[in-house]
């Protein structure tokens, strides 16, 4: 259709009501004090003191980190666990604008905005572990390009795949402010930020593996190999899908009113389609770990207290939920298919946990264990992000239907 | 179907973006020759103990001095570049100073994404303030844990040795610690001439000596050379340190990039393409 240039802009037509519109948008919606409420709004504000304290006093004030460990929780949970589970957007991306797989398009949104604000936060988090944050800027501009490093490319990577997602999600910030021509040249925009957005995806996933390929020597060999990149990407895909599963489970319980009676019904097919597509990847992961194994002789390694720890690993989180996710899916079971999905994420947080605290200079005989102080920085960006995700959902279009005039002007 | 206009400046912006941030994926510095590098041997043997290296350093780096009664084995630290501890061995008390090792080709600058970790090309590596955005990968990277970090400061830096690069080094001037080394267990020189010298006194002393050079080829060669007497593992040195460079082993995954950028984004339009005609086919029979 041709591009009509009179459609009326809610934006541009009278300033004063814009800035009315973003006020009474900037107020809470619903019940205050609900659980979630009561439990998260302590936690943040502590959380706050304790971020001032870092950045006067210095990140040794509030952290266990040392010579020896100098990446903890922040950077081993908040930043290469969490990013491990915001995948799920560059797979349901891909299944839905590169395959397209029309029946996962309902969870596209809710998907892609998990994943962007996962990555905003993370790397919020990110810039707390930094112990000169004011430099953030030097990989990103000016001459000191350290081209050669594995950490520069990942950098890079978030910056631009959060743009990319951010354009992914545009349509619906514009549905939300009733803009309708920048809807459509932002959606005209979406299937090249999703190829982008992929490839930079699985170059970021895998690089977070790569970062830890020089610490050779330091690293448990069970869980060191050169093949960790691979490993990465791979788990980063059930990861993602268990995620999104788990997640799709919480929204469609506390959002129910939101989401049309349409896609509610479909939900359980898209779940059944996720499973699969789990039990699958969990396979290929679980055959690569059992090369990598025999690749790399590590016989002698398994009749040790590590050895059961990462026959654990690998049996009870990768195996286990493997058989689960293709049984369940077998015999359309739902509940089963979450109960995998949960040991799923419990299995990937254990994961990159092994590689990058439990099984980081494993032989030293003082061990890093994270200090209160450090959990409750990592809850107060959790909590954090959840309350921006509740406002989001609340007022755009993510999980409920577009508004008419989007299908009217297609 | 084929590709159009459109389409075709899709796969042309992507590649553009791609080739211009991927490039320049060297993981050596320059051209320098690792020979030519300046460096430090250190002889065992002749090493009484006596720290001045350690006091010298502290007072040319303006660090707190070193304690005078010291117990056990210690490390380097944010307030300390070098140690020297007493190693109780097979040939009875021993010396070994420890300090950066200067790599030929250091994990830490081929790990920092700043170029804030830097091997200088006349050898020494050096650590620059303000590029530095104090992420700790270089301590993570680093094979012999060198790199130290000033956890209980807000404007925190990293300390290591730089073998006195900025204020004597550069300037064709002798790093402090080997300056008032009263024993001559310290000999400052490039690679090539340290190597040489190392050779002459193990093959002039047999007994003295083990017939190794540490640093010779440890993680693919330092700039600072171990001579001793008694095998090095006794000396609390890494001994199982590969042989090559620490940033080869993040070479494959780098050079795959600009590859993966070129090929996927291509194959990912050409699915996308194929699997939307499909639809639209089936629409069509749908029609009918």
């Amino acid at each position: 259709m041709t591009m009509r240039s009179d459609i009326p802009l809610a934006m541009d037509q009278e300033p004063k009501s814009t800035w009315k519109f973003f006020l009474k948008e900037l107020k809470p919606k619903g019940k205050i004090f609900t659980p979630f409420n009561i439990i998260s709004v302590p936690i943040i504000l502590l959380g706050i003191v304790l971020i001032a304290i870092r950045f006067w006093k210095g990140i040794g004030s509030i952290t266990n980190l040392s010579q020896d460990v100098p990446w903890g929780l922040w950077i081993g949970f908040d930043v290469v666990t969490g990013v491990a589970f915001a995948g799920g957007a560059y797979v349901i991306t891909f299944m839905v604008y590169i395959l397209n797989l029309h029946k996962y398009h309902s969870i596209v949104r809710v998907t892609v905005l998990n994943g962007f604000l996962a990555y905003v936060f993370y790397a919020g988090a990110l810039l707390l572990d930094l112990g000169r944050p004011w430099n953030v800027v030097n990989p990103i501009i000016g001459n000191s390009f350290g081209t050669s490093s594995v950490l520069f490319l990942v950098a890079w990577h978030f910056l631009l795949y959060m743009i990319a997602q951010l354009i992914e999600f545009s349509p619906a910030i514009a549905e939300w402010l009733g803009a309708k021509r920048i809807r459509k040249i932002l959606s005209g925009m979406t299937v090249a930020a999703v190829i982008f957005g992929i490839t930079l995806s699985m170059l970021h996933q895998s690089g977070l593996g790569a970062l830890y390929l020089m610490a050779r020597d330091k690293i448990h060999p069970l869980w060191y190999s050169e093949f960790i990149p691979i490993l990465f990407f791979i788990s980063s895909i059930f990861a993602g899908l268990s995620m999104v599963i788990f997640e799709g489970s919480i929204s469609h319980k506390v959002f129910f009113s939101q989401i049309s009676e349409k896609n509610h019904h479909a939900q359980n097919g898209i779940i059944l389609g996720l499973s699969k597509i789990c039990a699958g990847t969990l396979f290929v992961y679980f055959f690569l770990q059992l090369l990598v194994f025999i690749h790399d002789k590590n016989w002698s390694l398994i009749n040790t207290p590590m050895g059961y720890w990462f026959l654990l690993e690998i049996f009870g989180f990768v195996l286990i939920p493997m058989i689960l996710f293709f049984h369940s899916y077998r015999t359309s079971n739902i509940l089963l298919i979450r109960i995998a999905s949960i040991i799923t994420i419990v299995g990937v947080i254990l994961n990159r946990l092994n590689v990058t605290v439990i099984g980081f200079k494993w032989d030293m005989p003082v061990h890093y264990v994270p200090s209160w102080m450090e959990i409750v920085v990592t809850l107060t960006v959790l909590f954090a992000e959840i309350w921006i995700f509740r406002w989001v959902i609340n007022r755009m279009p993510v999980l409920r239907d577009s508004p008419k005039w989007v299908n009217e002007n297609q | 179907m084929g590709i159009d206009r459109r389409g075709f400046f899709k796969v042309l912006g992507v590649t553009g973006v791609a080739l211009a941030t991927g490039n320049e994926l060297n993981a050596s510095p320059g051209e320098s020759n690792p020979a030519e590098f300046k460096g430090i041997l250190y002889d065992s043997t002749r090493c009484v103990g006596c720290r001045s290296c350690e006091y010298s350093c502290a007072e040319e780096n303006q660090l707190p001095a070193p304690p005078d009664d010291i117990k056990g084995i210690r490390k380097t630290d944010e307030v300390c570049r070098t140690v020297v501890n007493e190693y109780q061995t097979s040939k009875g008390p021993m010396y070994l100073k420890t300090q950066c090792m200067h790599c030929n080709e250091p994990a830490c600058a081929a790990a920092c994404l700043t170029q804030a970790m830097y091997k200088t090309k006349e050898g020494p590596v050096i650590w620059r303030g303000e590029k530095c955005m104090g992420c700790r990968y270089c301590m993570v990277s680093c094979p012999f844990d060198i790199p130290k970090f000033e956890y209980h400061s807000p404007n925190p830096k990293i300390q290591k040795c730089t073998m006195c690069f900025e204020n004597r080094v550069k300037d064709g001037k002798i790093p402090a610690c080997v300056e008032n080394c009263g024993n001559e267990a310290l000999m400052f020189g490039t690679r090539r001439e340290l190597i040489r010298e190392a050779r002459k006194r193990i093959v002039e002393n047999p007994d003295t000596y083990v017939d190794q050079i540490y640093g010779e080829h440890e993680a693919g060669g330092t700039s600072f050379l171990y001579l001793s007497g008694v095998p090095f593992e006794e000396l609390g040195l890494k001994t199982t340190l590969q042989k090559t460079s620490y940033p080869a082993m993040t070479k494959t995954f780098l050079y795959s990039v600009p590859t993966v950028f070129v090929v996927v984004p291509a194959l990912l339009l050409g699915i996308h393409k194929a699997t939307k005609n499909n639809i639209n086919l089936q629409e069509h029979d749908d029609e009918k």
